[in-house]
């Protein structure tokens, strides 16, 4: 095979049968994906499931601690977990440059069945697409998954009221500023990479002992922890005060953000969760997330209240309020 | 370098704010102001005017460099945006500006060609890279920025790289706070002097406040704790009628400022007249390029030929903001028809403008409708 | 105005030098310090340092905030 992609990869026949023979499937290999009809056939338990997608363009699609494909896979996975589903399977869909490098490809796809094989699902359909030359960067993909959610679980915005506790679980800005620290000549501390894990292990393992008593889960990728939880105040018209001593961030990321100009707590995200859980589990909760290695830094970082509705407050070192709105622009670096 | 912790930080923030409250005389309202962005901004996020006595108003100040950039250099620097040739290089925090037709960040989505930089030093590579086009520079910012800007120029003069070009609209500190205090209207009893500018400019240009004008004056850092510690120097002063340049930030402020960059602002540049957005033209308040440096000013060498657009009235009173006459949440615009989202004014697009920072640290309430 | 960070300075090569923060380094230009030496703490802005940080003036603003902190301690504890 050539070492570059072509266009006539993507058009379905021989060429196309050839990529996916030779790099996809060794990579996905199941009994689903391995009939190559043109979708799976699973059968289904009655109940609730939960259904989601996501596309990935990031550039650059490698970065310190990972790449594209580790995005994909742990970022559907995770927000099937953030659903309280157990998920199950996924479909691919690859869009692929004219010219893309095979061995780029070969490592991304070898990174997404590392991932699949840790959150324990299955990739079982797909599809390959390929385009000219300068229409995209590289590569895109579409991942969609679906889990079954069991019934002693109910993760809805709804279910958050006064009195209780927010938990993240663990450091806020690592995968931002993995990607982007490195643009405007900075170089970054070699311990600064993507925190991007698949999460759902973790989820379950707290679901499991508590069900119910978790209100919400929620992952705060783009826009940050401030925007998620504005989003959740203004979902479940509660107010939601946090305190800024609480709010974990490596010294390395601070140090980027404080030369930069950028604000953590509206960094991206890609290996984190939001808890809101009743006050009476928050210590067992915490425990359990202190258990994994994904939340080894989880701590809780405010309570929900009843007065302040719809809005998120953050009580400063210096014991003043400042009122969090969710991201406007994108941060970019400033002398200001 | 050690640093104070969180719960030092804390217990000095009472310290000070129980120091504070002696100094006060209660019932008298206090109004002081800061003059540098960076300030506004750090007041809103330490939540500084939540903890102090209410009577004690902090007034946002000119101290914003894109939001006093005037209207008609958004206007040139769109025109040679829009030229085929010409790379347009610019802090971040000008991308989303609006020209009197649109911003460059809209140019940019059109076609036009715009690199968001963080040091001015990575034009000479921008420069190299494309020998067969204009790199302009825009070069606005108070005195800090100047020494940085200055030093880039001085770069550009002892490279080969001879295809890059400044388009300057520098404004200086020190007259802008003299015309604050001659303006009829409006009170101000005290400033909060920006710590960087006065890394470059020492404590000497502002003498005239305690001397002329017998009003106190603190450069502090940007921390809370540091912030308080000035407005506890403002009201010591008050109460002992001492009035001196108080610097609180002797880490970094010298009484001298640093003299290698002055020596190197004044062999770029000559001082001039300059526009303020909403203030007019102050005397004396801005700066341009001197020879030989001016083989370097964009507007020297490849002047506009097409006429600019006419400033169109929108209502914006970014001007009566700058000045400390209004909040930014008595402009009727405000919130309604200006937001972060569809700004109007610069004060509302600069992430220091103080429209910006009242909007985003809680919409009409300047971060103040928390119960 | 202005976001300036105070960072240290790691290593020299005529009017550049590379500044470090927690791990994260990048190129500046000494042209406003031409004092500066390695080892030194520089004020950072856009790229430039502006400032060497007066070590020991840091310290004695440091103590200045702890004094004041242990006497409005020692007030509260006195109280209750």
């Amino acid at each position: 095979m050539s070492e570059k992609v072509k266009l006539v990869h993507g058009n379905g026949g021989r060429f196309s049968h050839e990529l996916l023979e030779t790099y996809i499937l060794p990579h996905f290999k199941n009994e689903w994906l391995g009939v190559l009809h043109d979708g799976a056939q699973f059968p289904v338990q009655a109940g609730r499931m939960a259904f989601t997608t996501d596309s990935y363009v990031v550039t650059p699609y490698e970065f310190p601690g990972g790449n594209i494909g580790k995005l994909a896979i742990c970022g559907t996975v995770n927000d099937l977990a953030m659903n309280g589903a157990i998920p199950q399977y996924i479909s691919c869909a690859l869009i692929l440059e004219e010219g893309f490098e095979l061995k780029q490809l070969e490592a991304i796809l070898s990174t997404m069945e590392a991932m699949a094989a840790e959150a324990q699902v299955q990739i079982v359909t797909g599809d390959t697409k390929v385009v000219e030359k300068g229409s995209i960067d590289g590569i895109f993909i579409n991942t969609a998954g679906i889990g079954m959610i069991p019934d002693t679980v109910d993760s809805h915005p709804k279910n958050i009221k006064p009195g209780m506790k927010v938990i993240v679980t663990g450091t806020l800005g690592d995968h931002a500023i993995a990607v982007m620290g490195t643009r405007y000549g900075l170089s970054l501390a070699a311990s600064i990479q993507t925190d991007c894990a698949p999460l759902n292990g973790m989820i379950q393992a707290v679901l499991e002992k508590v069900g119910k008593k978790v209100a919400v889960l929620r992952d705060p990728t783009r826009g940050g922890l401030g925007t998620t939880l504005c989003e959740l105040a203004q979902q479940s018209q509660t107010g939601i005060l946090i305190e800024e001593e609480q709010i974990p961030v490596t010294a390395e990321v601070k140090s980027v953000c404080s030369i930069l100009g950028y604000d953590a707590i509206y960094l991206a995200n890609e290996g984190k969760a939001i808890l809101i859980v009743e006050a009476d589990v928050e210590e067992e909760v915490l425990s359990i997330l202190h258990t994994f290695k994904y939340g080894k830094a989880a701590t809780t970082i405010g309570t929900v209240i009843s007065q302040n509705k719809g809005k998120v407050g953050l009580r400063t070192t210096i014991g003043g309020i400042r009122i969090i709105e969710p991201l406007g622009e994108d941060q970019v670096p400033r002398i200001c | 370098m050690k640093t104070l912790t969180s719960q030092e930080k804390a217990n000095t923030a009472k310290a000070l704010l129980a120091r504070i409250r002696e100094l006060y005389t209660p019932g008298e309202h206090l109004r002081f102001m800061e003059v540098c962005g960076t300030h506004t901004v750090a007041i809103f996020r330490e939540g500084i005017r939540q903890v102090l006595p209410p009577e004690i108003e902090l007034v946002s100040g000119p101290g914003c460099p894109v939001c006093v950039t005037d209207q008609i250099y958004m206007d040139k620097a769109l025109a040679y945006a829009k030229q085929e040739d010409v790379i347009i290089a610019t802090f971040g925090d000008m991308l989303k500006v609006p020209g009197t037709e649109h911003s460059l960040a809209e140019a940019q989505a059109a076609g036009a060609h715009i690199h968001v930089i963080y040091s001015p030093l990575e034009i000479l590579e921008l420069g190299k890279q494309n020998p067969d086009k204009k790199i302009i520079f825009l070069a606005i910012g108070f005195e800090t920025t100047i020494a940085a800007i200055a030093g880039t120029v001085k770069a550009v003069h002892l490279s080969s790289v001879r295809n890059i070009f400044f388009l300057v609209s520098h404004k200086l500190v020190p007259p802008a706070l003299r015309v604050l205090l001659e303006q009829k209207e409006g009170q101000i009893d005290g400033f909060i002097l920006p710590g960087h500018v006065s890394v470059i400019i020492g404590e000497e240009p502002y003498r005239y406040l305690a001397d002329a004008y017998k009003i106190p004056a603190c450069i502090t850092g940007f921390e809370g704790v540091e912030i308080l510690s000035g407005i506890v120097n403002l009201l010591e002063q008050r109460k002992t009628n001492h009035y001196q340049i108080g610097n609180q930030y002797t880490s970094v402020v010298m009484k001298t400022g640093n003299p290698v960059a002055l020596q190197l602002i004044d062999e770029i540049y000559e001082v001039c007249d300059d526009t303020w957005r909403g203030m007019g033209v102050l005397p004396k308040s801005g700066l341009r390029l001197k020879a030989p440096y001016d083989q370097y000013d964009v507007e020297k060498v490849y002047p506009l030929t097409t006429p600019l657009p006419v400033e169109k009235p929108t209502g914006c009173q970014c001007g009566r903001v700058l000045q400390g006459l209004i909040r930014p949440d008595e402009c009727p615009l405000f919130g309604k028809v200006c937001t972060t989202n569809h700004p109007v004014g610069a004060c509302m697009v600069s992430v220091e403008g103080s429209c910006a920072a009242w909007y985003k640290y809680g919409r009409a309430s300047g971060g103040l409708a928390w119960k | 105005m202005c976001l300036a960070v105070p960072a240290q300075l790691i290593s020299i090569n005529d009017t550049i030098g590379t500044i470090e923060l927690t791990g994260a380094t990048r190129d500046c230009s000494l042209l406003l310090v031409p004092e500066a030496k390695v080892g030194d703490w520089v004020l950072v802005h856009a790229g430039f340092a502006v400032q060497i940080v007066d070590e020991e003036e840091a310290k004695a603003t440091l103590e200045a905030f702890r004094e004041l902190e242990e006497l409005e301690d020692a007030y509260f504890s006195g109280k209750s």
